[in-house]
């Protein structure tokens, strides 16, 4: 089965509850996803076991073959080609990789070089499987990345994917391919504001959701009204204490010091897989 | 004119409470909320939509099914696997390149613009803002805010003010970097957590690489004073000017559920006070006009 964690708000708790779920169950693999701003090794102090690179294709053009005839220029949709009078100019940052100006070049000018984008790291912490990767800083583009954590999925595993924030390209490529998504929120207007958008992001991709309300007691009650009316369980509470968040800032999962939320989070994943029929 | 970028990093650390109140305390700077995928500028400063504009910042490839062979040409050579075996697109895979068009035998595939989002110019009360909204789920989000940028430029040069005011979204990726490329100077919001270090210096990293000025403002400090400490000696060491130290009170998330900026929601808070001082450096340091 695999779980993704989502919010559509940043802050609201995903890291934490993916971190403390995957703790509490067993034959898990957790794969963070979050590759601008990777969050869970902090609370795991994982043994990294192996680091590769994540590269993407990008154009090389042989200027001693092109007649800058401008067709690549052209065709590509990212801006990603500049074609001058006598020089073409690339930048790698903006390309796609999707081979188009290979395939469009009458003089077999371009062909494909390997840009790094960033790095991925497979390890454990105890028998919890952790992979995620990181993007190079100044790097725009996450997704090739997402899409590398990705292909470590092992089938039959309790596969626990952690979103990054938002509701765009990043957030799709992680949780699509997912048997449910849990939204992680929390009970303030700003919260409740992009659960609305991320819920839209769902219903379109077609994938069974529910909520946890985070630092539950703060804010309203606008949160609950909206999850009611829309038919969204409320997954989980976890309530506003100083406990969690003390713990929390330390980089320890809480419930591994309150022993009670193993139980809790053991609970969540297994009405997950009661809803899903997994 | 100035312009200042609000970022974190890290979702969550208070980037819109920050940004909504030195808004306020500006007075007449022109507002660009560049979190295009879950923006709340706007819950906090009310804007009035003057202009809307539609976002095509994206393309999608479409089959004509009386065409098309079912060859598989086409799926054998989509970059994003978003042609399904039954040689249907699947929307939210494609990154509509074209190669699919170029590549099919019978012309079959032809790329279409699809709107994207929506671009707004909006009044409020405490002076023009530049906004948007991105279709749940769709790409580009760095175009739109690039857009997004563009439109609050043009503001502030119709409005002659000193100020663009931009409230970023958290990561470091390609949205994030269109709201800090040739900006003045970059107020980074982070949070005394091991989450929180973590991402600040990821983002420093980032504004150092595109040369951008940082500024840090520590939130919620007192829930943890020894990781603040921590923040304090890493910044002290780098150079980077600490501007700062806002206390955890529930006094932000009252103003937010009554849907106003905290400065004006409760002025004599110490959360308040707090912001106001850290306007006040910031003011300075960028050389704007204060009164």
């Amino acid at each position: 089965m695999i779980v993704s964690i989502a919010s559509g708000k940043g802050g609201t708790g995903k890291t934490s509850v993916a971190v403390n779920m995957a703790l509490s169950i067993g034959n898990v693999q957790l794969l963070d996803c979050d590759v601008e701003e990777p969050n869970a090794h902090l609370f795991l102090d994982p043994k990294i076991d192996q680091t590769y690179p994540v590269t993407v294709s990008v154009p090389l053009i042989k200027e001693e073959l092109c007649d800058h005839c401008g067709k690549c220029g052209d065709f590509c949709q990212y801006n990603a080609l500049f074609v001058g009078s006598d020089k073409v100019l690339a930048f790698p940052e903006l390309c796609h990789s999707c081979g188009g100006c290979v395939l469009v070049c009458p003089k077999k000018a371009i062909v494909e070089d390997k840009h790094r984008i960033g790095n991925l790291l497979l390890g454990s912490a105890g028998s919890l499987e952790l992979i995620y990767g990181e993007l190079e800083v100044g790097e725009p583009m996450a997704v090739p990345i997402i899409r590398e954590v990705k292909k470590h999925i092992k089938r039959g595993k309790n596969v626990i994917l952690d979103s990054p924030p938002g509701t765009s390209c990043p957030v799709i490529q992680t949780i699509s391919g997912s048997d449910y998504c849990v939204l992680v929120t929390e009970p303030t207007p700003f919260g409740l504001h992009d659960l609305k958008i991320i819920c839209q992001v769902l219903d379109k991709m077609k994938i069974p959701s529910g909520v946890v309300v985070n630092r539950a007691g703060i804010g309203d009650t606008k949160i609950y009204e909206y999850c009611k009316e829309k038919g969204l369980p409320i997954l989980l509470e976890i309530p506003y204490q100083r406990q969690i968040a003390e713990l929390y800032s330390r980089g320890i999962p809480f419930s591994l010091e309150m022993t009670e939320w193993k139980t809790k989070f053991q609970n969540l994943f297994n009405n997950i897989a009661r809803m899903t029929g997994k | 004119m100035k312009q200042l970028t609000v970022l974190s990093g890290k979702g969550g650390t208070g980037k819109t409470t920050i940004t909504a109140s030195f808004a306020v305390l500006a007075r007449n700077a022109i507002l660009a909320d560049c979190d295009v995928d879950a923006p709340d500028l706007h819950m906090l400063l009310h804007p009035q939509i003057i202009e809307t504009k539609e976002f095509k910042g994206s393309k999608l490839a479409v089959i004509n099914d009386t065409k098309c062979a079912g060859c598989g040409l086409c799926r054998e050579k989509c970059s994003f696997g978003a042609i399904a075996e039954d040689i249907k697109v699947d929307p939210f895979a494609c990154e509509g390149c074209g190669v699919c068009t170029i590549v099919c035998p019978l012309d079959a595939i032809i790329l279409t613009e699809k709107i994207s989002g929506h671009a707004y110019i909006s009044k409020t009360k405490y002076g023009f803002m530049s906004h948007a909204l991105l279709c749940p789920g769709e790409s580009n989000s760095g175009k739109l805010v690039t857009l997004v940028r563009q439109n609050a430029k043009m503001l502030a040069e119709k409005e002659h003010t000193d100020l663009i005011l931009i409230d970023g979204s958290p990561g470091i990726g390609c949205p994030v970097i269109a709201s800090v490329t040739g900006v003045d100077a970059a107020l980074v919001v982070t949070e005394p957590t091991m989450s929180g270090i973590h991402d600040l210096e990821r983002i420093l990293r980032l504004l150092k690489h595109f040369d951008v000025q940082p500024f840090v403002c520590i939130n919620m400090h007192n829930i943890n004073r020894e990781n603040t400490a921590r923040i304090e000696d890493f910044c002290v060491k780098n150079g980077i000017n600490v501007v700062g130290k806002i206390p955890f009170n529930q006094i932000v998330t009252e103003a937010m559920v009554c849907g106003k900026t905290v400065v004006e929601y409760s002025p004599q808070n110490e959360v308040s006070k707090e912001i106001r001082d850290m306007w006040d450096i910031t003011r300075r340091d960028l050389q704007l006009n204060g009164d």
